[in-house]
């Protein structure tokens, strides 16, 4: 019977949106007070009812009932509890039913922070993204409901796919889909500008601590399912441009292009239409992304779902939403108008290339991940685009990109002589020129010219970011007060980048990695380290059988470590899994992966070393602590009498 | 020069690093795309010679052999209307097996032996590429592309 309750909640809470849906923004149209607020408790019942349905699942995976389809398509007795809890986002329907949970959640969040709002504003917010609920309920309703029955009901589960048996995957998607969701609450905010008309800078204010709170998830959503594929799938990658990891760096890069382009709204009140069109864009690309990863035209350990209705479910869904939206925009658009101007050399343009740049990446992404499946649909063959591709194309834009962002950040609103820039800048300038040549040289004995280059421009980026606290640190009596929070955000997330590409251009620089044949006792060296193979002996874990082999790294003759790699054999699925053994360190990573036995108790073996590849995780990490603290700034906090006129912008370097 | 005019030369600066940029991420492009062919299509000269490409089918029963000790393994990959013969040397994919579906990144040799630089297969067990599953199905029908 319970599982039954779970759909009906689903049901109820499908039409709890339709209200939310409807009438809010029914009332804004016509001034009716009355109507307005039923957004908000709409909001709150849709939360319950859809939360009550995901418990319900969660409890069925708990308790084994193998008479619920979904529940013995993924999970077995044998599964550790903490993975059937995991299961229930673990393939298709599940992980629809997390989007809406998570959906429900930011638009519960927008109800209780949108009390300071004008009721009109705040009803047609919730009321759109009471429409977005109503589309991806019905979806799972009419196509992927998690509930079906199966009879008769099987003795045991068919396992959930050992590839997500991790840790990882516990995390990855409620993070991933935090931020991909989250981009809906700025679409939201956008389309209920887009239906008043008017756009002030107070809008701009109310809806950057949403993009940056959305982005913040997807940094780190992306950041952990790299790592992730980094030591589960990869074999020692941590990006593959894959379509599906394209798939959540489009809105990621979308994200970041409106957080810039925000700050120009709110601050100066121009880019308004431009404004409104990224965070449109943004959010189609987060619902493009749905659509390629759960429509199974993509072939990927994310594809479960090889159901054609789904596929076109979501893309009539993508069209209806984004191309509402694009259509109102395009009936609208020209009333938003720009105030006031702004020269060449002024924090302004260094805010409008970013955007072209950040724009130009989105779409190489965007032609190498969606080429193939028009080619595939047209009948012009069956390509596939090659990282090489992704690799060279994406530098073209970001290269330049990261070099500026050192520049603006500097830069003042309006105006700004460019010797004022170059005076303040020619040290850090100087000392990442000085570090980028000598650096690579010192510790790893030698340079190429692209590897030199990454290295000045991520010593650049660290230095311009640290500039401003260490100057006032420095003289902290001509420092009158402390720099703000949100400056202080900025100043991280750039920092973050920074250290994500001197973690980029070394690993992809200095990696060694090497296939070995080995019997016990053969002895290789790979970066300075001597892998000595001790053997292998067979292991029994809770619900698959391995073969281990034992590893001893030497450095200059002195133990580092052992390493343990696995060829496992999940019981249920019969299906081989290979656990790579890592030694992690801030220096440098080493990897040892079990191939195939060759006869005669050699081992075919996939032996890695990875200088600095921590950076990488640890750069998108500072990115999301920079979101957290610019978030933190009280001039987030709603009040009713500050949404008047845009104020006059400070010549400062505050980005705010 | 007056803002406006200082706004277009930084609208012409862009829009000339934009076309100069798009030029260059075209080429990489072209440069980089791999087709996907069945040893029924490599037979009758549809694949390029001078550039790699993917070779997908299922590998042949019994086909697998390796000398001891030797990272080199050879196969023949077959859409069950044709056969290649193929070489890789290295670490396998988990899910490399007889009867499963493959799909092999190379270019073949004077001798007509696909040389292999990577080996892809499919992630889980009920899965087969659409790619394979579709040149299966065209290859038991007869109607060889």
């Amino acid at each position: 019977m319970i599982p039954e309750f779970g759909h009906f909640a689903l049901i109820l809470a499908l039409g709890l949106a339709l209200i939310q849906a409807s009438v809010p923004l029914l009332g804004a149209a016509r001034q009716r007070t009355d109507w307005m607020v039923l957004a908000r408790p709409m909001a709150v019942g849709q939360f319950v009812f859809v939360a009550a349905a995901f418990v319900v699942l969660a409890h069925a995976f708990y308790v084994d009932d193998f008479s619920v389809r979904y529940v013995a398509l993924n999970s077995n007795t044998a599964l550790p509890t903490a993975y059937k809890i995991a299961a229930v986002w673990g393939s298709h329907e599940g992980s629809l039913l997390l989007w809406i949970l998570i959906l429900a959640g930011w638009t519960l969040g927008v109800a209780a922070a949108s009390r300071g709002l004008p009721e009109a504003f705040a009803a047609r917010v919730l009321g759109v993204l009471g429409l977005v609920s109503v589309g991806m309920l019905l979806f799972t309703l009419l196509t992927s409901n998690p509930f079906d029955r199966i009879f008769p009901p099987p003795v045991d589960g068919n396992d959930l796919n050992p590839l997500l048996q991790d840790p990882g995957l516990v995390m990855h998607p409620p993070l991933l889909y935090m931020g991909y969701v989250g981009l809906s609450v700025p679409f939201a905010f956008s389309v209920a500008a887009l239906m008043t008309g008017r756009l002030s800078s107070a809008w701009a204010r109310w809806t950057r601590p949403w993009t940056v709170g959305a982005w913040m998830f997807l940094t780190v959503g992306i950041a952990l399912g790299s790592w992730w594929a980094y030591y589960e799938l990869g074999w020692g990658g941590w990006w593959f441009w894959d379509p599906v990891e394209n798939a959540s760096f489009m809105p990621w890069l979308a994200a970041t292009a409106l957080i810039h382009s925000l700050a120009v709204t709110e601050r100066r009140g121009i880019f308004k239409s431009w404004t409104l069109l990224l965070a449109i864009a943004a959010f189609t690309l987060s619902l493009l992304g749905t659509f390629l990863v759960r429509s199974g035209i993509l072939v990927s350990v994310h594809a479960f779902a090889s159901d054609p209705a789904r596929g076109l479910f979501i893309l009539l869904l993508l069209s209806a939403i984004s191309g509402g939206a694009l259509l109102l925009y395009a009936v609208r658009a020209r009333r938003f108008r720009d105030e006031g101007g702004f020269r060449a050399i002024s924090r302004e343009s260094f805010l409008l290339i970013n955007n072209v740049l950040l724009i130009a990446a989105t779409a190489v992404v965007l032609l190498g991940t969606l080429y193939p499946l028009f080619s595939d649909a047209l009948g012009f063959g069956k390509p596939s685009v090659g990282p090489p591709y992704f690799n060279i194309a994406f530098l073209i834009p970001m290269l330049p990109l990261a070099a500026l962002v050192g520049m603006g950040m500097h830069a003042y609103w309006q105006k700004m002589s460019a010797s004022v820039l170059m005076r303040r800048l020619r040290v850090p300038a100087g000392i990442a020129l000085v570090f980028g040549v000598s650096l690579p040289w010192l510790l790893f004995g030698g340079a190429g010219v692209m590897t030199m280059i990454g290295v000045i421009v991520g010593c650049w980026l660290v230095l311009s970011s640290l500039l401003d606290p260490i100057t006032r640190a420095v003289r902290n009596r001509s420092a009158p007060r402390p720099l703000p929070r949100a400056q202080w955000g900025m100043i991280l997330a750039h920092l973050g980048v920074g250290v994500f590409i001197l973690g980029v251009t070394v690993v992809s620089s200095y990696s060694i990695e090497t296939d070995a044949a080995a019997v016990p006792g053969d002895r290789r060296e790979v970066g300075g380290y001597e892998f000595i193979f001790r053997g292998t002996r067979d292991v029994q874990g809770p619900n698959y059988q391995a073969v281990e082999g034992e590893f001893e790294v030497r450095r200059d003759g002195r133990l580092v470590t052992v390493l343990a790699p696995q060829k496992r054999i999940y019981r249920v699925q019969q299906s081989p899994m290979t656990e790579t053994a890592i030694d992690a360190g801030w220096r440098r990573d080493l990897l040892v992966a079990l191939g195939d036995p060759l006869g005669d108790g050699a081992w075919s073996l996939r032996v890695q070393y990875r200088p600095l590849i921590r950076f990488i995780w640890l750069g998108a990490l500072i990115m999301a602590v920079g979101g957290l603290v610019a978030l933190s700034d009280p001039r987030y906090r709603l009040e009713r009498q500050r949404h008047a006129a845009p104020r006059q912008a400070p010549r400062t370097a505050e980005v705010g | 020069m007056t803002p406006r005019r200082q706004r277009m030369v930084l609208v012409a600066l862009v829009a000339a690093g934009v076309i100069l940029s798009a030029g260059l991420a075209l080429r990489a492009f072209q440069e980089n795309l791999l087709y996907f062919f069945t040893p029924s299509q490599v037979m009758a000269g549809e694949a390029p010679d001078n550039r790699a490409y993917h070779l997908g089918g299922m590998v042949l029963p019994d086909s697998i052999q390796r000398d001891p000790g030797s990272l080199t393994v050879n196969f023949i990959v077959t859409d069950y209307a044709h056969s290649m013969p193929v070489s890789y040397s290295g670490v396998l994919p988990d899910l490399f097996g007889e009867d499963q579906g493959v799909v092999a990144r190379g270019r073949p040799d004077a001798n007509g032996l696909f040389v292999a630089d990577e080996i892809l297969a499919k992630h889980d067990e009920n899965y087969m590429p659409p790619e394979i599953a579709e040149a299966l199905a065209q290859a038991e029908q007869g109607e060889t592309p």
